[in-house]
């Protein structure tokens, strides 16, 4: 397959008072078009840090050193701050954690729906109210026109969550990075912005780079995946190989270590199931 | 299974409820209405929920922390606020989600880990070492970590540091709230593994506050689900996850995710929300 994201030899140093952390030791992964790899570790595996790298969006003390870095037939290795905010939320879109960290909280959600495409798709503002609204419907937040003029604070934490997730589609982009966007939901809330991310996904084309430490959330929405140990992929595969067959003693490790729900029959959610 | 109606209720609450103020309105915020729930000796009983649903504001005034509006809270017969603190605190102990936040970083752990027991009574620096040693053995640390402070230790060793703390005064009952969620899967398991033989050990009753289903069924015997404040369902934990009764117990444990790609898959179609019923 003719890779979108195609990584080759990632090393991230962090520069500490004690000397120098060696986080990422070599990490070359690809992702497919339309596909979705899930980097997946426990806490200081990596797994963020390498995800963050290719958007150089690394924190303060942490420089990267990459072999290849091509994205959508491009070598993005050499890109400079300015090409790299290009490609940022226009062709690579992200979601995080914490949704409060990709708002601004003293400008309306509307505004900065409508800013990301003003600033890389076109100045005119009708079409980007337009955009906005149709995304925001397409996500799942009702009334949206209404929500145009909220602040984020206004959102509940899941409305929140679509609503970052309408943002990183305003421009179209082939690739998105969601970076453990579901780690702060509850069980329910999780599972409906997962079967969201998934339907957006297949409507419109876009891989994915999923980085999480839950191997159910794996489960449920991988391709392939990826396992991450002490800054190296230790384990590399389809998700169903992987998890049904493990080689890598971590990996049979990480998944015994999920606690274990007794046999549940499968339940049918009823009709108004949901949750603002 | 049999009710034996002698045992010994340890915690109970009976109506219990809790409002706040809310700031510009006049209607109060119910965070609990009219709870009556019960944890017997040796018994360990989850309380589930989504956030917002209760659950850490009924964990809270059964610890003592917070006062009912309304109801009563009972610890082994006798209402709370009748207790003193001391007395309350070495019946009934709490252990925290974030092992990071709720241990002092300037405190060596003999210090930290000692703490309760020196404010109960006098006590002489020999005895606190070897109690300290004692303890430290029982949540499997070696005994050399009492010199050392937090930031030396890893998220599963300070969550021991933390039940040490808690079973230092030999307490009869431990709340915990999340004990498990702030760390990775590989030392949840070990974590619930050491409360697990714990319980046994020292003939504990846990009241485990928490989301995650997996907890639930490593940990506990029954489990009560919490939704909106009221109490919508409490049975043996086999019961409630095979064949729970309450709409919202279904959603809950049909949102868990196994990790099998076509049973979660399965489960995030299910999750999939049609257009017409969206959030508002």
């Amino acid at each position: 397959m003719d890779a979108l994201l195609d990584i080759g030899g990632l090393e991230v140093d962090f520069s500490l008072k004690e000397g120098l952390l060696h986080a990422v030791k070599g990490v070359s992964f690809t992702v497919g078009r339309s596909e979705t790899l899930c980097l997946v570790g426990e806490s200081g595996s990596g797994k963020s840090l390498t995800a963050l790298s290719v958007l150089d969006l690394l924190p303060a003390g942490a420089t990267r050193r990459m072999e290849r870095a091509i994205f959508a037939g491009q070598d993005i290795s050499r890109y400079g701050e300015r090409q790299m905010q290009d490609l940022r939320g226009r062709a690579i879109g992200m979601i995080f954690q914490d949704p409060t960290m990709a708002f601004n909280p003293t400008m309306t959600i509307g505004r900065q729906l409508e800013e990301v495409y003003l600033r890389h798709v076109s100045r005119d503002r009708r079409k980007a109210r337009a955009r906005a609204i149709g995304l925001l419907d397409r996500v799942g937040v009702t009334r949206p026109e209404t929500r145009m003029d909220e602040y984020p604070h206004q959102l509940s934490g899941g409305l929140r969550q679509r609503a970052m997730i309408a943002m990183a589609l305003m421009c179209e982009p082939q690739l998105l990075i969601a970076d453990e966007p579901t780690t702060a939901l509850d069980v329910t809330m999780q599972a409906q912005v997962l079967s969201l991310l998934k339907s957006v996904q297949e409507s419109f084309g876009i891989a994915i780079l999923f980085i999480t430490h839950d191997l159910g959330v794996v489960a449920a929405i991988a391709d392939r995946i990826a396992v991450m140990k002490s800054g190296l992929i230790v384990e590399t595969g389809d998700v169903r190989q992987v998890l049904a067959n493990p080689r890598e003693a971590y990996t049979k490790a990480l998944i015994a270590a999920v606690p274990k729900a007794p046999g549940l029959a499968p339940l049918h959610l009823p009709e108004t199931a949901h949750a603002g | 299974m049999l009710v034996n109606t002698a045992r010994t209720i340890a915690l109970e609450a009976a109506m219990a409820t809790r409002e706040f103020a809310v700031k510009g309105r006049k209607e109060p915020f119910i965070a609990v209405n009219e709870v009556s729930l019960r944890l017997y000796e040796g018994e360990s009983l989850a309380l589930v929920g989504e956030s917002g649903s209760g659950k850490t504001t009924l964990a809270r005034m059964m610890l003592g922390l917070l006062e009912p509006t309304r109801g009563d809270l009972q610890v082994f017969g006798r209402e709370i606020s009748t207790y003193s603190r001391l007395h309350l605190a070495s019946l009934v102990q709490p252990v925290f989600q974030d092992p990071y936040a709720s241990l002092n970083p300037r405190k060596r752990l003999v210090d930290i880990i000692s703490m309760p027991l020196r404010a109960a009574r006098k006590v002489s620096r020999d005895e606190v070492e070897a109690r300290v040693e004692d303890i430290l053995r029982k949540v499997e640390l070696p005994a050399s970590f009492a010199r050392r402070f937090p930031h030396e230790l890893s998220g599963g060793q300070r969550q021991r540091v933390a039940i040490a703390r808690a079973l230092i005064n030999e307490p009869r009952i431990l709340v915990c709230d999340e004990p498990t969620s702030a760390l990775d899967v590989s030392v949840q398991a070990q974590i619930l593994e050491l409360l697990k033989q714990l319980r046994v050990e020292l003939g504990l009753s846990y009241l485990v506050v928490t989301h995650n289903i997996g907890v639930v069924s490593e940990l506990c015997d029954r489990v009560a689900v919490m939704y909106h404040g009221k109490l919508v369902e409490d049975g043996p934990v086999g019961n409630v996850l095979r064949a729970p009764v309450h709409d919202y117990t279904r959603r809950l444990l049909s949102a868990v995710l196994p990790v099998d790609p076509d049973q979660a898959r399965a489960l995030l179609l299910a999750a999939f929300i049609p257009p017409e019923n969206r959030p508002s």
